[in-house]
């Protein structure tokens, strides 16, 4: 079985995003980026799948600039076998990178699609449903565990209420939540060695898909400012405070 | 324009998630509902009564149960035939539903809306966790939308004089099945429509710590209970008490950050609560950047004596 790892480059979570002044998005000029938390999740939950022998392949792909050929290096020395870039430098909405995913879906006939829950960017938290909308599978989103059961894969869901678990009949998407497990650093040797290991570099156009957005974003603004009030000195000065805004 | 409003529910009641997405709905216009589910009879009728509501329109069948995507989104995509638009609370049920009824209709969906601006296609919604706001614009035919909670009034919950009709099932896609959930019950308030929330960090050392030194001083308050990633990961608490970028999103009246740092994706979570009250040890921590109350100290010292003394 493959599985198909859709991994998306991100500003680094880490870094505190400030937007433009004229309001056009948010400066990304000299600031780090990474993989997509949960896509490291993702890479990582396929690699442990492979290594309990269930899986024989993992592709990586990423829809992006030519720098998004480093996350799937990182994706590639974490243990993915091959990788994809479908290379773009305009910004492509999730239904289109649903899309293009489901072209190259059809092209490899993985048995799983892993994919994040949501890209910390543009917290859309859309692609791996439509993903499975489009290809007609099932869907097990927010992962919290992930088990292959012949042709069922068993996701326990991470929901409101609490926990959730789904059984899907494979080919499956499935979207992963934070508990799902701990990624691995990539050590030194492998990261060598996945300078080696193939990747294809593909356009939108080669899979017949327009990537023209549907949504106009007309202005990125800053959130209004939050004030920080003052410290109290103690216990006793809190609760006075705590009383006369009548919440205690 | 007519819109369709996912109803959250356990198929005996609404729950309150549905009331900012019909507030919300309301601006672009008609507003429908749907109640799918199994025996939900009852929460139809319920949903009627919410006030500016139209129809409503009730799939009952036991592949709605438990509100599977796989077969729910082929049912609105059916309803979609009469509807200009369909907005979903951006619960958990609703973030699985909503892209795949999307990208049936072959929409962009819009996520987590704080705001319907002028013209009935522009909306405005956080990105980089809540950092920058994007007022967007679609192009597309028919809308899907998902509702940020704590952006828009409750809509209240009497008044309204819906009709309740009955739709065919579009069945079961055959697809998928539910095994079986792990729901807690609790008496406290809900997290995403509590008046006060306590929430603790990875400061609390571990999960008997987390009740000993938390739970009173809630259970004083009457407040909901929350946590950040850290204290979740580290399983002081369970996933659904998880508030941020990632976990819920909360406006309460009072939110006190016990033992929390204040990273950016915690404050995505609550930074529009009324009141924040921050307690820790680090007086440069940020979590005081955006605390109205803040005290600094030991919070094994601090929270045991305000829960004595409030
Ligand atoms: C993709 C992604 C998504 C994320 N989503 C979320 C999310 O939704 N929600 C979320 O919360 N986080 C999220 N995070 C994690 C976030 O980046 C932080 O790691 C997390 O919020 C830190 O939790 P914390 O403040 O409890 O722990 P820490 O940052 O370790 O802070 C602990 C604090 O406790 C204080 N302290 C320690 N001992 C005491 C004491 N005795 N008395 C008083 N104070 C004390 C310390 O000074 C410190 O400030 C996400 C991260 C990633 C990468
Ligand atoms: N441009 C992209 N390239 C590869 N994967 C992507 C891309 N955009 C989104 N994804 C995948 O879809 C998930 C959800 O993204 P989103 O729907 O944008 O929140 C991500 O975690 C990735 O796994």
């Amino acid at each position: 079985m493959k599985i198909l790892v859709p991994v998306k480059r991100v500003i680094d979570y880490n870094v505190k995003p400030r937007v433009k002044a004229d309001g056009s998005g948010v400066d990304l000029a000299n600031v780090k980026m990474s993989m997509n938390p949960f896509d490291e999740i993702a890479v990582e939950e396929a690699i442990r799948i492979k290594e309990a022998g269930k899986a024989d392949e993992i592709i990586a792909v990423s829809v992006g600039p030519a720098k998004a050929q480093e996350t799937l290096r990182t994706a590639l020395a974490m243990g993915a076998d091959r990788a994809i870039l479908v290379e773009t430098d305009d910004t492509v909405e999730p239904l289109a990178v649903a899309k293009i995913l489901k072209a190259i879906a059809d092209e490899e006939q993985p048995g799983l699609i892993m994919l994040g829950k949501q890209a910390i960017d543009d917290d859309s938290n859309q692609t791996g449903q439509m993903l499975a909308a489009l290809m007609g599978r099932p869907q097990g989103t927010f992962a919290n565990t992930v088990e292959i059961d012949g042709g069922s894969v068993i996701v326990k869901r991470e929901i409101d209420g609490g926990l959730e678990t789904v059984k899907l009949t494979m080919p499956a998407i499935v979207t992963t939540d934070l508990r799902l497990n701990e990624p691995r650093y990539a050590s030194l040797p492998n990261i060598m060695k996945a300078k080696k290991k193939q990747l294809d570099v593909k356009s939108p156009a080669d899979f017949g898909v327009d990537t023209a957005p549907r949504l106009t974003t007309t202005n990125v603004s800053e959130p209004p400012v939050r004030q920080a009030g003052e410290k109290v000195a103690d216990v006793d000065a809190m609760v006075a405070k705590l009383k006369a805004l009548g919440i205690a | 324009m007519k819109t369709l409003v996912w109803v959250e529910h356990d198929n005996k009641t609404v729950k309150d998630a549905t009331l900012a997405a019909v507030t919300a709905a309301g601006k672009l216009g008609e507003v429908h509902l749907l109640v799918a589910g199994s025996g939900c009879a009852a929460v139809a009728d319920e949903a009627a009564k919410i006030a500016g509501v139209g129809k409503v329109h009730l799939a009952d069948d036991a592949a709605f149960e438990h509100a599977l995507a796989e077969n729910v989104a082929p049912l609105v995509v059916d309803l979609m035939g009469h509807h200009d638009a369909f907005i979903c609370p951006a619960t958990t049920t609703g973030k699985n539903i909503a892209p795949r009824v999307a990208a049936l209709l072959d929409v962009m969906q819009i996520s987590d809306i704080l705001s319907v601006e002028d013209g009935d296609k522009t909306f405005t919604r956080p990105i980089y966790a809540g950092n920058a706001i994007a007022t967007v614009t679609s192009s597309d035919p028919k809308l899907v939308i998902t509702v940020r909670g704590t952006a828009f009034d409750k809509a209240e919950t009497s008044g309204g004089s819906g009709t309740v009709e009955a739709v065919a099932s579009t069945g079961d896609a055959g697809l998928s099945t539910f095994v079986s959930s792990e729901i807690a019950k609790s008496e406290r308030p809900e997290l995403t429509s509590a008046k006060i929330i306590v929430s603790g960090g990875r400061a609390l050392k571990d999960a008997e710590t987390f009740q000993e030194v938390i739970i009173p001083l809630a259970d004083k308050l009457n407040a909901g209970v929350g946590a950040s990633r850290a204290a979740v990961d580290a399983g002081y608490v369970p996933n659904d008490y998880q508030v941020g970028q990632t976990g819920k999103i909360v406006a309460p009246e009072a939110y006190f950050a016990i033992g929390i740092s204040g990273a950016i994706q915690h404050l995505a979570g609550m930074k529009d609560s009324k009141v924040i009250i921050a307690i820790n040890k680090d007086e440069d921590a940020p979590i005081f950047q955006v605390a109205d109350i803040g005290l600094v100290g030991d919070l094994f010292k601090i929270v045991p004596e305000l829960t004595e003394k409030l």
